[in-house]
């Protein structure tokens, strides 16, 4: 399962992150800021193509020597980033999708909440709660 | 050398040798369509044969499964055309060709009949038809396979037949070479199939089968088909990954174990060569560790990819293979040599096959590599020791050594390439200096390529490593600007941790350079940064404390950083709510200010300076300016988001502020044109990446604040700031409207400078000049009566203290009544009163005044009156003003201005008062009317009337003697008989007197009214009698019929010296006359005036003197109908000169004289207007009108003239008796 997951808003700031909890948070925090150069990359390139029915999942960002970082955009350029453990080998592209698909229904959920603001800081408990299912169960 | 496949040719050596070079150039000419088993697409190929003389030892032996080696298809040349030969020795020779073919399984397999023209020739006559030959062949070794045996005639020959039988050859053999490929792969890949299927068995060897499936590879690459070539190699390389997980999942296998050996090289990817034996040989031997099998199988793919114009994949397949490198190898830091090797390998490689331009346009699929590299290199640095300040140690040294050992010697294919990865890396490892270049240069290119490719983010990661690269060698000042890019990224774009982490970096990066200012702030950002520990915020802050309390020297500049770190100002309140003071008062100021630092810390002043603005002062002010919350006087700040949860600036664009604006243009006020205006595009439009909100907490790097210095500011003492909330209060002072601008806190050295508060907070002391209002207690004031005026006094600033006094100077038309009971009351919270003082001289009267406080309201009231002015009628309201002086005692220690002030008051006149003269005859009547114009009621008492001059005079009153009451608006008249004995004068100086008072008062209290008049002219000249006289022989007149009218004039008396004078006389026939006019006008059309109406007279100047007129009427009615008007002027001829103004009294008769003009109906616009325009009235015709010098009529006065017959009627009867009634019975 995932080792961090990070909703980012249109402006590229995190509107919600979070990662497991044993390992530096920091390092996710540089990771899926970096990834970020990707996504934009991978927007435009899907822009050009076709604006219209664009797949909303970027697929694989970009690897690195321990982790996996997978992408995610919705219709309002808000960006859903999951970062994998590279050893995790059993995680197809089929299941990636499936998070990421959980993750945009529960965001789109919390966007539905009237007392949220958009733009801020997700604290949703059942945002929260999906996630925590999501990410890895550290004994 | 390349692959191809084997072909062997048997028979005629030397045939074949002669045919070869054209059947090489020729084979691969065409393209073959290869249709393949199992459903796979088929293909194009282009065949090309490797062609060897037979032998029995190519025969693959049974069980040996080499493809490589594998003939394909085997050839038997011969041109044997004669019978004899061939039985003799070609058939023998075949047989024995044919049968070790067949001991061997092989069944491809043709032979070829060379037939020449020339050999034909030769045996022309006594040999068999060829074709015999070739049909012997296939009876006795085709036999069902006729395809077999092929006919090439010619072959040498450049002929249509030749090259027709060349094409059908080379398509047989073509066709044979596939069945071939079809046959023996197929069966090739069956047996590679069930080697796989048995790869669960013990003692399967991953090695062995690695050999098998690579054959397959090797054959397809041969065929240049290198797409299913590299399919092999990836279902190799997924089989083996696979085992290796299972592995991992405890599903060991037995042959996995010879990976596990330690490895003892990691000398990297070698990607120069297609094949790399060496490895391949070990792999072969079984002896090849994971990494060289890794290795192996990615060359492999390299090479294949590389063929297939795919060198994108390559670098995406390698950073894949080496990020999932999985073993981390015994030696540390092996791993990374390994993937810094491999990194520059396939960057080589990559180089290698693709033009410069290919390889910048793809720097998206390289940098990965680069910048891996670069870690790995930076990795090995840390390692090696090769990053610190002093060098290696000898540890590290001996690290390095075996990481060197474990490299090997280089291979021989770069030993020659100067930047050989090898190479570079010992260069690395050799020596600090070589690292740091190397490292550089390979970190500026990773980065130049991020940004190359717009990915600024990785780019800034880079750059922060180097930054940390920097630091460890101890040039901070290096460090920084890749440092403050980063930092400036995180936090355009709101990511906190890193900020922070970043900042941290930065503080130790400024703290190295002693760039004490910038270091402080960014403590202080760091001290109230809720992403790090308690105890870091707190080691930051003491950072700061300790700064400050360190006792430098006094004239040191401060340190001034921005407040935004340190303390948020969350609410401003005003006490009093109005933010608007009197001076004196006390108007207080509460701050409420969120600390951020983790301790609480002791701040030696508060200040908030102020800045006065001038245009406001000492005016009663209100506070405005800032957009109000609904609690006045208290302002909530926008709260920049706590730093846990920034959001970036970008984000936080601040809302647009549009007005509308309507342009008008300057004439007629239309509108030009309207449109919209943002008010503050200045911060809307302002660029994002270089204009970051200063006030953020998260800003990039302080701003350098400007302290206001030398400006005025309020101040706390001391004040102790604890984390979170507090409030601290000011107090503010002098006269004037201030705007709150900067927020300073001081703590020993360090300043804290908030440089702007926004929204603009303004509070206002004012300063009130004393003022005197005087106004009426009731409105309006009457003259006459005692009227009660009230004085208010607001001190202001100035306090009325005891003996100050207020000096009004008397005027004589209004005088103060003194009064004793005069109280004062002072309009305070403590409701006082106090007694007044009045002192009355003859010029002044002083008023001394309770001491009062500042900005207070002194009230007092006094009486005071104003005299009715005697005399002529003045309008009736007319202002009177009466100067008052508020004067200060001649002390100088209480004054509130120097100058005397006049305080306006209007008074009303109660009364309007007219007078008129009535005659009777000689008899003479004075008649006064008063009209009261005020709202009040009034007592009239004492009515009399005197005459100044005339001593003889005699005025009786007609009046009674009683009291008269005067409601309001109405009006009493009284009148008075003049007689007088010897002679009358002609002109009257009069005054009438009377006392009033407002009802109900005590007869006390009347007051007396004087109205002075003058009366001229009162003599009565003539007297007018008219008579109307019915026509002949009537008893009545009646209407319809003529009636004389009888006008009779008679003077009365004699002339005065005066009149003589005056009036303009003709001499005629020695008698002095007068010349007057008479005219009969009728204004109610009761009478028809036939023939002449008007006349003049000459009157002889004296005592009755009579004048009769006859003038022929027509009543036009039947009843009492009142005598025509009678009218008589003075008819002065054109000499005289004298304008006549006209006179008020002659008003009535001027009304008269412009209705008859409109009787008359005269057409002309312009006469009508002439007559109208005033008094001057001439009759009769037009030439009288219009000559110049124009005879004028001049009204007498009332009085003058006595008119007898005023208001008489005559009873007019009917025309006829007979009247025509007429009744309607219906």
């Amino acid at each position: 399962m995932a080792v961090c997951i990070a909703v980012i808003a249109k402006e590229n700031y995190p509107l919600y992150i979070r990662s497991v909890p044993t390992q530096n948070e920091l390092k996710f925090h540089y990771t899926v800021h970096t990834s970020l150069d990707v996504v934009e990359e991978k927007i435009s390139a899907a822009g050009k193509a076709m604006a219209d029915q664009r797949e909303l999942y970027l697929g694989l960002l970009y690897p690195t020597e321990d982790y996996k970082v997978y992408g995610y955009v919705t219709n309002s350029k808000v960006k859903f980033v999951i970062v994998v453990d590279s050893s995790n080998t059993s995680l197809r592209d089929n299941e990636i999708r499936s998070m990421f698909r959980k993750l945009h229904n529960s965001f789109t959920d919390v966007m539905c909440n009237p007392f949220y603001n958009p733009g801020d800081p997700v604290q949703s408990k059942v945002f929260e709660g999906m996630v925590s299912g999501m990410m890895v169960q550290v004994s | 050398m390349e692959n191809k496949p084997i072909v062997t040719c048997g028979g005629d050596q030397a045939l074949f040798t002669s045919l070869y070079t054209p059947l090489a150039q020729q084979l691969p000419r065409e393209p073959m369509e290869w249709r393949r088993t199992y459903g796979r697409a088929p293909k194009m190929i282009h065949l090309e044969a490797n062609f060897v003389q037979f032998k029995e030892e190519l025969l693959p032996k049974e069980g040996n499964k080499a493809l490589l080696t594998f003939p394909f298809l085997h050839i038997y040349w011969t041109d044997c055309c004669d019978t004899e030969a061939y039985k003799g020795s070609v058939k023998e020779d075949m047989t024995r060709w044919q049968n070790s073919l067949r001991g061997h399984g092989s069944v491809d397999w043709v032979i070829v009949v060379v037939e020449t023209n020339d050999a034909k020739k030769k045996n022309k006559t006594n040999i068999l038809p060829r074709s015999s030959i070739v049909d012997k062949i296939r009876n006795d070794f085709c036999n069902k396979q006729s395809d077999r045996c092929v006919v090439l005639s010619d072959p040498l020959k450049d002929s249509s037949r030749s090259q027709e039988s060349w094409s059908s050859f080379l398509l047989k053999l073509r066709t044979l070479l596939l069945m071939s490929f079809t046959k023996n792969l197929g069966r090739f890949e069956d047996d590679m199939r069930t080697l796989r299927e048995k790869r669960t068995q013990p003692g399967w060897s991953f090695c062995e089968y690695f050999m098998v499936q690579e054959e397959l590879a090797f054959v397809f690459e041969m065929l240049q088909q290198f797409e299913d070539a590299l399919v092999q190699y990836d279902e190799l390389d997924a089989l083996f990954t696979q085992y290796v997980l299972n592995f991992g999942a405890g599903d060991g296998a037995n042959w996995l174990g010879s990976f596990c050996a330690p490895v003892q090289n990691w000398s990297g990817l070698m990607l120069r060569r297609p094949i790399d034996m060496e490895k391949r040989d070990s792999i072969q031997r079984g002896e090849a560790s994971l990494l060289d099998l890794r290795s192996y199988l990615f060359s492999r793919q390299c090479t294949l990819l590389i063929f297939l114009q795919r060198p994108w994949e390559v670098t995406q397949r390698a950073l894949e293979l080496l990020h999932n490198c999985p073993q981390p190898l015994s030696v540390p830091g092996a791993l990374d040599c390994w993937v810094f090797l491999s990194c520059l390998e396939v960057l080589h490689r990559i180089e290698g096959c693709c033009d410069p331009a290919q390889l910048a346009a793809n720097c998206s699929h390289t940098v990965g590599l680069w910048a891996y590299a670069t870690d790995k290199l930076k990795c090995l640095g840390e390692l090696c020791g090769l990053v610190s300040e002093k060098g290696p140690t000898s540890e590290d040294l001996n690290r390095t050594v075996d990481l060197l050992a474990g490299l090997g010697d280089e291979r021989p294919e770069t030993i020659n390439s100067l930047l050989s990865p090898y190479k570079k890396l010992k260069e690395a490892l050799s020596s600090v200096v070589a690292f740091e270049r190397h490292y550089l240069e390979l970190s500026h290119a990773a980065m130049e390529m991020y940004k190359e490719i717009n990915r600024l983010r990785s780019a800034r990661l880079v750059g922060k490593s180097l930054a940390e690269f920097y630091m460890r060698k101890g040039e901070p000042e290096r460090a920084e600007v890749f440092l403050q890019e980063a930092l400036k990224s995180y936090v355009s774009e709101g990511w906190s941790l890193p900020v922070t982490h970043t900042r941290k970096n930065i503080a130790a990066c400024q703290k190295l350079l002693g760039r004490t200012e910038d270091y402080l702030q960014t403590c202080a950002l760091l001290a109230g940064d809720a992403n790090l520990t308690d105890e870091e915020r707190k080691n930051f802050c003491q950072e700061i404390l300790s700064f400050a309390s360190k006792s430098t020297d006094k004239s040191a500049q401060k340190v001034t950083l921005s407040m935004t770190a340190f303390a948020q100002l969350t609410r401003l309140e005003f006490r009093p709510s109005t933010a608007s003071v009197h001076s004196g008062a006390v108007l207080q100021v509460e701050l409420s200010l969120r600390c951020l630092m983790p301790v609480a810390v002791r701040i030696q002043q508060l200040s908030a300076s102020i800045h006065f603005s001038l245009e406001q002062a000492g005016t009663h002010g209100r506070s405005k300016g800032p957009p109000r919350q609904t609690n006045p006087g208290t302002v909530h700040f926008a709260q920049p988001h706590s730093s846990g949860n920034a959001v970036p600036a970008s984000a936080t664009t601040p809302s647009l502020e549009l007005d509308e604006i309507q342009d008008r243009s300057p004439s007629d006020n239309s509108l030009n044109s309207t449109g919209i205006v943002c008010k503050n595009t200045h911060l809307v439009m302002r660029r994002h990446d270089s204009g970051l909100s200063p006030d953020t907490a998260n800003s990039v790097s302080p701003p350098s604040v400007a302290v206001d210095d030398g400006a005025q500011m309020l101040k706390v003492q001391d004040v102790t700031l604890e984390p979170g909330n507090n409030a601290v209060v000011f107090t503010a002072g002098d006269p004037g409207t201030y705007t709150l601008r900067q927020l300073c806190a001081t703590v020993g050295q360090v300043q804290f400078v908030l440089p702007h508060i926004y929204p603009l907070i303004q509070y206002e002391v004012y300063s009130q000049e004393p003022q005197l209002t005087v106004e009426p207690l009731s409105e309006p004031l009457l003259a006459g009566l005692p009227q009660s005026v009230r004085f208010t006094l607001l001190t202001g600033h100035y306090a009325v203290k005891k003996g100050d006094a207020l000096q009004l100077s008397n005027s004589d038309a209004m005088p103060l009544l003194p009064s004793a009971a005069c109280k004062a009351s002072i309009l305070s919270p403590t409701n006082g009163e106090s007694s007044l003082s009045i002192q009355s001289s003859e010029k002044v009267t002083s008023i001394s005044l309770p001491p009062t406080p500042p900005y207070h309201t002194l009230e007092f009231h006094l009486e005071v009156l104003c005299v009715i002015p005697p005399g002529p009628d003045r309008p009736p309201n007319e202002r009177l003003t009466n100067g008052e002086c508020p004067r200060t005692s001649t002390n100088h220690n209480c004054p509130w201005s120097i100058y005397s002030t006049l305080l306006p008051l209007t008074f009303y006149i109660p009364f309007k008062t007219k007078h008129s003269l009535l005659s009777a005859g000689n008899r003479k009547y004075i008649q006064v009317c008063v009209q009261n114009v005020s709202d009040a009621s009034f007592q009239l008492a004492e009515l009399s009337l005197s005459e100044k001059q005339e001593a003889s005079l005699e005025l009786q009153s007609l009046n009674t003697k009683a009291q008269q009451l005067v409601c309001s608006k109405q009006s009493v008249f009284c009148l008075w008989e003049v007689r007088w004995k010897t002679d009358l004068p002609s002109c009257l100086q009069c005054v009438f007197s009377a006392s009033f008072s407002p009802l109900g008062q005590p007869a006390s209290s009347f007051k007396p009214f004087l109205y002075q008049f003058q009366l001229e002219r009162v003599t009565t000249l003539y007297s007018v009698r008219a008579e109307i006289l019915p026509a002949t022989g009537e008893q009545q007149c009646r209407s319809g019929t003529l009636c004389g009218l009888e006008v009779c004039i008679t003077r009365l008396t004699e002339p005065a010296e005066g009149e003589l004078a005056e009036e303009g006389k003709t001499d005629s026939d020695g008698l002095r006359t007068t010349k007057l006019m008479y005219e009969v006008a009728d204004s109610s059309s009761n009478w028809a005036v036939c023939g002449k109406s008007s006349g003049m007279v000459s009157m002889p100047v004296a005592a009755n003197a009579t004048h009769r007129a006859h003038i022929e009427v027509m009543p036009l009615f039947a009843g009492h109908l009142p005598f025509p008007k009678i009218k008589v002027f003075k008819y002065l001829p054109h000499t005289a000169t004298q304008a006549i103004q006209p006179d008020p009294d002659s008003c009535v008769e001027n009304d008269t004289l412009s209705l008859l003009d409109k009787n008359l109906d005269d057409p002309q616009g312009d006469t009508a207007s002439l007559r109208s325009r005033g008094s001057v009235h001439s009759l009769g015709s037009g030439e009288q009108q219009r000559g110049l010098p124009m005879p004028r009529l001049e009204p007498f006065g009332p009085g003058q003239v006595f008119n007898h017959s005023h208001a008489q009627q005559v009873l007019v009867l009917p025309a006829t008796d007979d009247h025509i009634m007429e009744v309607n019975a219906t």
